[in-house]
C-alpha cells in the first residue's frame, strides 16, 4: 500500500469532481485488499460513506431502488428484497461470508475487480492491471478463469454473485457524474475485455453508482441461484446460474437467465431466454438452452471442467426454477 | 473452596484459554520494544538467476525508511554453509538469506526494508526496483521426475524401506492385481498466525528473539551459528504459537533476517510475513506413488510394490517416509518399496503435519480399497484378513497395536456392518451416498526431555521446560501431569514453556511432546516431592504427626497439603507452611526423562506406532459431482490419553485438514515462473464450516507400558492419516468412480 490522500465529501457534487488516480471507497473489502497487494495504487481516496446512498425504497412503478451504499447484508435481509426478489437475496447470500457481506456495499459489489491470481500479483504480467504487459493467465493456472467473452488480452471472470442475479432480474444502474446523471441496464454495465481489459465497466472518471433499480417482476418461487464452487461456502463460483421464470399452465411465459463464474461479465444470452419462452419445461428444452448459453465457449489449460459442469448446472437450475423449488443457500443439498 | 488435584486422563479445559481469548497471550509479533523498526521483505519474482542491479532511490525516498538491507550491504554472517544447518538437518546446502546475488527460488528474499513504521517499510518494498538476469529453471514436478534420485546422505529420521520375499515375481503370479499412479498436490501449512519475529536489542548487547517457531532452542542454535554470535547473546522465546503444523520446525528466513537487521542497525526489529509471503517458504511436497498390489482370490495379499517420489529443491534433499507404511502395517509375504526425491527450482519442501504418512498412508489406503474391491471383499474385512500384529517390514514386535479394536469400535459406532458392498447402491434423491473407510498409522515417538520443578514460598509449583505449545494443549496436559505427580491443584501450578533458557526440550513435532515433556514433568514432580519430604524429615522443627508420618512413609501430598493417610484431617500442612519449615525459600529439581526410564527400554527392540480406523459417509450429487462429507468417525489407538478433550480436538483438527487434503487444498504452481499462484486464503481453499460434518472421535483402550514412560503415544498427527483416503474411498462407493489424485475437486 502506498501513501494516498483522503477525503470524505458529503455531497455528490463534490464527490464527482476528482483528480486523476482517484478511487472511491465504499466498504473497502476489495479496494483495501488490492491496495495492500500493490495492485491498486490510488493517490487519492474519496470515501463515499458520508453520502446518503444507503436507502432501500419502493419505486412508483412497483419496482425497488437499492442504494449504492446499502450493505450486501442489509440488502439481502430487507423484507422488500427477501419477499419480492428472493433471487437477489439468494445470490447475495451465496457470496462471500457474513462478515464480508456486513461491510460490502451494493455499489462496491458492482465494481469489484476480478480474482484472477495473476491480476492479484504485481510480479506477474497482466493486461488488466498493467495495460500492454500481456496476460499471464493464458497458458497458466487458469482453472478459475472464464470460458465465455474472453479475448486474447484477458480471460478473467467478473466474480460477483449479486450481479448475476441483477442481470437475470434486468436491473438498471443509476450513475451520477461530472456530466450529470444517466441510467444503464446492468447487462450493459460490465464490459467484455476485448483489447482494453483494464476497463471493467462503462463507468467514467468521476462517475458514481448511486443506486440500482429493480423492475417490478421478481419471479416469486420460480427462481433459483445455483452456485458451484470449490468448497461448500465462502468461495467464488466455478459456475453459477441465476434463473427467473414466469410460469403459467406449466408453460414458461418468460425466462431470464444469467451465469456467473464462466464469463468475463455476468453472462446473458437473449436467444437462450427466447428459446425457453412459451415452452413446456423438459430436460431436452433445458439442454437446448444450455447449448445456446454456452455457444462460443473457449477453454484454456486448466478450466475445461467449467465447460463440463456448466450445462449440468444450467439444466439443474432451470429444473429448480420451473419446479418452484429454489436452491437453499444454507442447506447444501442440491435438489 | 477446596481445590483438587487434576489427574492425567481428565478432560481439563485449556488453562491458557482465557489468556488467549482475552489477548493476554503474547505471540511473536506482539512485543513492542521502544524504537523498534519494522522490516518488510522483498521477494524474488524469478525462480533462477542473479540480481543484476538494485535501484533503491525511490524506496529510500519514502519517509521513515531507515535502511534497505541486501546482499551488498548486510552485516557479516557465517560463511560456511554448515553454519546454516538447522535442527531438522535436511541434507544439502541450506539456503542462506541475502548471502549473494544468486536466486534459486521464486519468492527468495532479495532485500529487507527497515523503517520506522510498517506502512513505510511496505511501501518502500513496493518501490524497490531490482533487475535480474534470468536463468532457465524447472519448477514442473512432472518434468522433474526423470531427474529423481536418492540423496547420498539421508535425513536422520529417514526409515529406508526394507524388501521381503520376491515382490515382482509374486505380483506376476498373483491372480488378482491392481496397479496405478496416485498423486497428491502440494499443500501449504497456513497456520492462523503468520511467521513473525521480533528481535529485541537489549541494552547489554544481547538479543531477545520472539519467534514463531516450534523449537526455541533450535532457533537459538541456528542464530548463534549463522550469525556467529555466542550462545549467551541470544535468547529465543515462543510462549504462544498460533498453530504451525510443521512450518515452524525449521528456522524460517524471517528470524534470520530480523536478527541480521538488528545486528546491522543495533536496533530492535520486527518482521512479519504477509499471508502471501507464507507461500514463499515451506510446503508439503507434491508426491506420486506407483502402487501395485497382488492378491489371492480369497483376499490374501501376495505382493506389494510401492514406488514413491516427492519433490525437493535444487539445493537441499528433503525426504519423507512416504513408501513404508503399507509394508509395516500389512501382512504380506512379498513386498518392496523404493523412494526418491525429484529436484525442482523452488524452495525446499518440508514437513507438514504427519509428513510422509499423511501422503503415503492416504494414497496407499486408496489402493488397498481398490484391491479389496478387486477381491470382491468388504474393505474392513480385507484389512482384517491381512492384519499384521507386528511391524511387518522390520519383522519386529510392537509395543502395542489396538488397531483391530479401533476398527471394530469405529465400525460399530459408524454402523459399517449394514453397508452394501456394491458401489452406487445407496441414494437419496439426486445424491449418491457412499461409505468408505481406511486405517491410519503414525510413529509414536519419544525424545529425551528435561524439566524443572520448583516449589516457592507462596506454595506454588513452577514447571519449566523449553517445550512449545503450538496450540495443541501442552500447557494443560503438563499442568495435569504435574498436578497428579506432585499432588497439587492445577490452580497452584505455573507452567513456563517456550524459552530457550529453560531446561532442554526437543523441537515440538512428530507428536512426541506429550509423551516426552509429560514424562520429564512427571519425573521432576516426583523427585521434587521426594526432596521436600527428605528435607522436611531432616529439619528438626516439625510436629510429631509429620515426623512419624515421614518416617513411616504414611505422609502424602494431596491437593496441595501434606497429610497423613488415615489420620485426622485437621492435621495438615500447606505447601508454603511446609516449605518455611525446611528453612528454605525454594526447593528445586531438574530431571531428564530418557527412554530407558523405569525399565521401558523397548525403543530398539520394539516398534512403536499410533493407529486409527476412519469411517466416512459422503453424499455426491450424481450429475454435478459435488461432494459433501456428512459423517466422519475416527477410532484412535494412541496409548494413554492424557486429556480426552484436547486430544479429541487434535484429532478433529487433523481430520479437518485431511478433508482439505481430500477435497480442497492445492497450491497451484505456475511452473513457468516457479511460483504458487493461489497465494491467499481466498483462493487457497481450506475447508469452511459448511464442509465439515459432526465428527466423532473415539479413543480405544490401549495399555502400553513400553512405548513411553507414561504410556502416552501422542495424537497430533494421527488424524491426518487415513481420513483423506476414507473420503476418497467413500466417493468411490457412492459413485463407482475411482480418483487417484488428491484433491478431488468439482468437475474432476
Ligand atoms: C475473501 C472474500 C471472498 C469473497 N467472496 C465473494 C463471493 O463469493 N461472491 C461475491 O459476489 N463477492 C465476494 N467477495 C467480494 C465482495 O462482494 C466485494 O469485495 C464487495 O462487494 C465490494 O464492496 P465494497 O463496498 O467493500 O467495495 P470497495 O472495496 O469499497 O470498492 C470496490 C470497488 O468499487 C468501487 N466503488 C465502490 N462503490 C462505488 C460506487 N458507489 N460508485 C463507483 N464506484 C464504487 C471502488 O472504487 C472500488 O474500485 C469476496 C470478497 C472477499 C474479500
Ligand atoms: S486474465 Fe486478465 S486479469 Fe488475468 S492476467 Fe490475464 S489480463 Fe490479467
Amino acid at each position: 500500500m502506498r501513501q494516498f490522500s483522503y477525503s470524505r465529501p458529503d455531497t455528490l457534487g463534490t464527490a464527482c469532481h476528482i483528480p486523476d488516480h482517484t478511487r472511491y471507497l465504499a466498504g473497502g473489502t476489495n479496494l483495501i485488499d488490492l491496495m495492500k497487494s500493490d495492485v491498486e495504487r490510488p493517490e487519492h481516496i474519496v470515501d463515499l460513506n458520508a453520502l446518503s446512498l444507503s436507502q432501500i425504497e419502493e419505486r412508483p412503478d412497483g419496482g425497488l431502488r437499492l442504494g449504492a451504499l446499502a450493505t450486501n447484508a442489509d440488502t439481502a435481509a430487507h423484507p422488500l428484497v427477501s419477499e419480492r426478489y428472493p433471487l437477489l437475496a439468494s445470490a447475495i447470500l451465496a457470496g462471500a461470508s457474513p462478515q464480508i457481506r456486513n461491510r460490502a456495499t451494493n455499489g462496491g459489489n458492482l465494481n469489484q475487480r476480478t480474482r484472477c491470481h495473476y491480476f492479484y500479483d504485481p510480479d506477474m504480467a497482466c493486461n488488466k492491471r498493467s495495460p500492454g504487459t500481456g496476460c499471464s493467465a493464458k497458458g497458466g493456472r487458469n482453472r478459475i478463469m472464464a470460458i465465455l467473452g474472453t479475448s486474447d488480452a484477458c480471460i478473467a471472470t467478473f466474480p460477483s454473485d449479486m450481479c448475476v442475479a441483477l442481470a437475470a432480474l434486468n436491473a438498471t444502474v443509476n450513475l451520477t457524474g461530472p456530466e450529470g446523471e444517466r441510467t444503464v441496464p446492468l447487462r450493459n454495465y460490465h464490459r467484455l475485455p476485448e483489447d482494453t481489459p483494464w476497463q471493467d465497466n462503462i463507468l467514467c472518471a468521476g462517475e458514481i453508482v448511486t443506486s440500482i433499480d429493480l423492475p417490478p417482476l421478481g419471479f416469486g418461487p420460480h427462481h433459483t441461484y445455483l452456485k458451484i464452487r470449490d468448497r461448500l461456502s465462502f468461495a467464488f463460483a466455478i459456475v453459477s446460474v441465476a434463473v427467473g421464470l414466469q410460469m403459467g399452465n406449466n408453460t414458461i411465459r418468460k425466462a431470464c437467465i444469467a451465469m456467473g463464474g464462466v464469463g468475463t461479465k455476468p453472462w446473458c444470452v437473449p436467444e437462450a431466454e427466447a428459446l425457453l419462452a412459451g415452452k413446456t419445461p423438459s430436460p431436452s428444452l433445458f439442454r437446448d438452452a444450455a447449448d445456446c448459453l454456452l455457444q462460443g465457449a473457449v477453454t484454456d489449460r486448466d478450466n475445461a471442467a467449467k465447460l463440463k459442469l456448466a450445462p449440468r448446472v444450467i439444466i439443474r437450475a432451470l429444473s429448480q426454477a420451473a419446479a418452484g423449488t429454489p436452491q437453499s443457500q444454507t442447506q447444501k443439498t442440491i435438489f | 473452596m477446596t481445590l483438587h488435584s487434576a489427574k492425567i486422563g481428565q478432560p481439563v479445559s485449556r488453562i491458557d484459554g482465557l489468556a488467549k481469548v482475552t489477548g493476554q497471550a503474547r505471540y511473536a509479533a506482539e512485543p513492542h520494544p521502544a524504537g523498534m523498526l519494522y522490516g518488510f521483505i522483498v521477494n524474488s519474482p524469478i525462480a533462477r538467476g542473479r540480481i543484476e542491479a538494485i535501484r533503491d532511490e525511490a524506496a529510500r525516498a519514502v519517509p521513515g525508511v531507515v535502511e534497505i538491507m541486501t546482499h551488498l550491504n548486510r552485516p557479516h554472517s557465517a560463511l560456511s554453509e554448515k553454519s546454516y544447518v538447522d535442527g531438522l538437518g535436511v541434507p544439502g546446502s541450506p539456503y542462506r538469506p541475502l548471502h549473494d546475488a544468486e536466486i534459486s527460488f521464486n519468492g527468495q528474499p532479495v532485500a529487507v526494508v527497515l523503517a520506522e513504521t510498517f506502512e513505510a517499510a511496505r511501501e518502500a518494498a513496493m518501490r524497490l526496483e531490482v533487475d535480474y538476469e534470468r536463468w532457465p529453471h524447472n519448477a514442473d514436478f512432472e518434468a522433474s521426475l526423470h531427474q529423481k534420485y536418492m540423496p547420498g546422505k539421508t535425513r536422520s529420521n529417514y526409515v529406508p524401506p526394507k524388501s521381503r520375499g520376491n515382490a515382482a515375481e509374486a505380483y506376476a503370479l498373483s491372480p488378482i492385481k491392481i496397479e496405478g499412479r496416485y498423486h497428491l498436490a502440494p499443500e501449504h501449512h497456513n497456520p492462523m498466525e503468520m511467521h513473525a519475529t521480533t528481535v529485541i536489542a537489549e541494552d547489554d548487547g544481547t538479543f531477545t528473539v520472539w519467534d514463531k517457531t516450534q523449537g526455541p532452542q533450535a532457533v537459538q542454535a541456528y542464530l548463534t551459528s549463522a550469525l556467529s554470535l555466542s550462545k549467551d547473546q541470544v535468547r529465543v522465546r515462543n510462549p504462544y504459537v498460533g498453530g504451525a503444523f510443521g512450518s515452524g520446525l525449521r528456522a524460517q528466513h524471517n528470524v534470520f533476517l530480523a536478527a541480521l537487521g538488528a545486528k546491522m542497525l543495533k536496533h530492535s526489529v520486527r518482521i512479519t510475513l504477509t499471508r502471501q509471503q507464507m507461500f514463499t517458504h515451506v510446503f508439503r511436497p507434491e508426491a506420486v506413488m506407483d502402487i501395485a498390489l497382488g492378491a489371492q482370490p480369497d483376499g490374501t495379499l501376495q505382493s506389494m510394490i510401492v514406488d514413491g517420489v516427492t519433490d525437493t529443491s535444487r539445493f537441499e534433499h528433503n525426504m519423507e517416509n512416504l513408501v513404508i507404511w503399507g509394508l509395516i502395517n500389512y501382512k504380506c509375504p512379498n513386498a518392496t518399496a523404493d523412494y526418491k526425491v525429484a529436484p525442482r527450482d523452488t524452495y525446499t519442501s518440508s514437513d507438514m503435519r504427519a509428513p510422509g504418512a499423511a501422503t503415503g498412508v492416504n494414497l496407499f489406503e486408496m489402493a488397498v480399497d481398490e484391491m479389496a474391491y478387486a477381491c470382491n471383499m468388504d474393505p474392513l474385512a480385507f484389512r482384517l484378513h491381512n492384519y499384521s500384529d507386528i511391524d511387518a517390514m522390520h519383522d519386529m514386535p510392537l509395543t502395542s497395536k489396538a488397531l483391530k479394536e479401533a476398527m471394530q469400535e469405529g465400525a460399530e459406532r459408524f454402523g459399517w456392518y449394514n453397508r452394501p458392498m456394491a458401489p452406487k447402491s445407496m441414494r437419496d434423491g439426486k445424491e449418491l451416498i457412499g461409505w468408505g473407510m481406511a486405517t491410519g498409522i503414525w510413529d509414536a515417538m519419544f525424545s529425551p526431555t528435561s524439566a524443572r520443578a520448583t516449589l516457592t514460598a507462596d506454595g506454588r509449583l513452577h514447571i519449566a521446560t523449553a517445550a512449545s505449545d503450538i496450540g495443541t494443549g501442552t500447557y494443560t496436559i503438563l499442568a495435569q501431569t504435574a498436578s497428579e505427580a506432585f499432588g497439587i491443584p492445577i490452580e497452584m501450578i505455573d507452567i513456563e514453556l517456550g524459552d530457550s533458557t529453560l531446561p532442554e526440550c526437543p523441537t515440538e513435532g512428530g507428536s512426541w511432546t506429550a509423551a516426552s515433556a509429560g514424562a520429564a514433568v512427571w519425573l521432576a514432580c516426583q523427585s521434587l516431592r521426594e526432596k521436600l519430604f527428605r528435607t522436611l524429615g531432616k529439619s528438626g522443627n516439625i510436629s510429631a504427626w509429620l515426623t512419624e508420618g515421614l518416617s513411616n512413609k504414611t505422609t502424602v501430598l494431596q491437593d496441595g497439603f501434606l497429610q497423613d493417610k488415615g489420620a485426622d484431617e485437621n492435621l495438615r500442612l500447606s505447601l508454603s507452611e511446609a516449605l518455611s519449615l525446611t528453612g528454605q525459600d525454594r526447593l528445586e529439581v531438574e530431571e531428564t526423562a530418557k527412554p530407558g526410564l523405569r525399565g521401558t527400554i523397548s525403543q530398539m527392540r520394539k516398534a512403536r506406532f499410533t493407529h486409527s480406523a476412519v469411517f466416512c459417509e459422503v453424499r455426491v450429487d450424481e450429475e454435478l459431482g459435488i461432494v459433501r462429507v456428512t459423517r466422519l468417525v475416527n477410532a484412535v489407538a494412541a496409548g494413554r490419553i492424557m486429556n480426552p478433550k484436547t486430544a479429541a480436538s487434535q484429532v478433529r483438527g487433523a481430520m479437518v485438514m485431511a478433508t482439505g487434503m481430500a477435497l480442497h487444498e492445492e497450491s497451484l504452481m505456475d511452473e513457468r515462473v516457479g511460483r504458487f499462484m493461489n497465494h491467499n486464503f481466498s483462493e487457497y481453499h481450506i475447508p469452511a464450516h459448511a464442509d465439515i460434518p459432526d465428527m466423532d472421535v473415539l479413543f480405544v483402550t490401549e495399555k502400553d507400558k513400553e512405548v513411553s514412560p507414561l504410556g502416552v503415544k501422542g495424537v497430533g498427527e494421527i488424524g491426518m492419516c487415513g481420513t483423506a483416503a476414507a473420503i476418497a474411498n467413500a466417493i468411490f462407493h457412492a459413485t463407482g468412480q475411482r480418483h487417484r489424485s488428491l484433491p478431488i475437486t468439482p468437475g474432476d
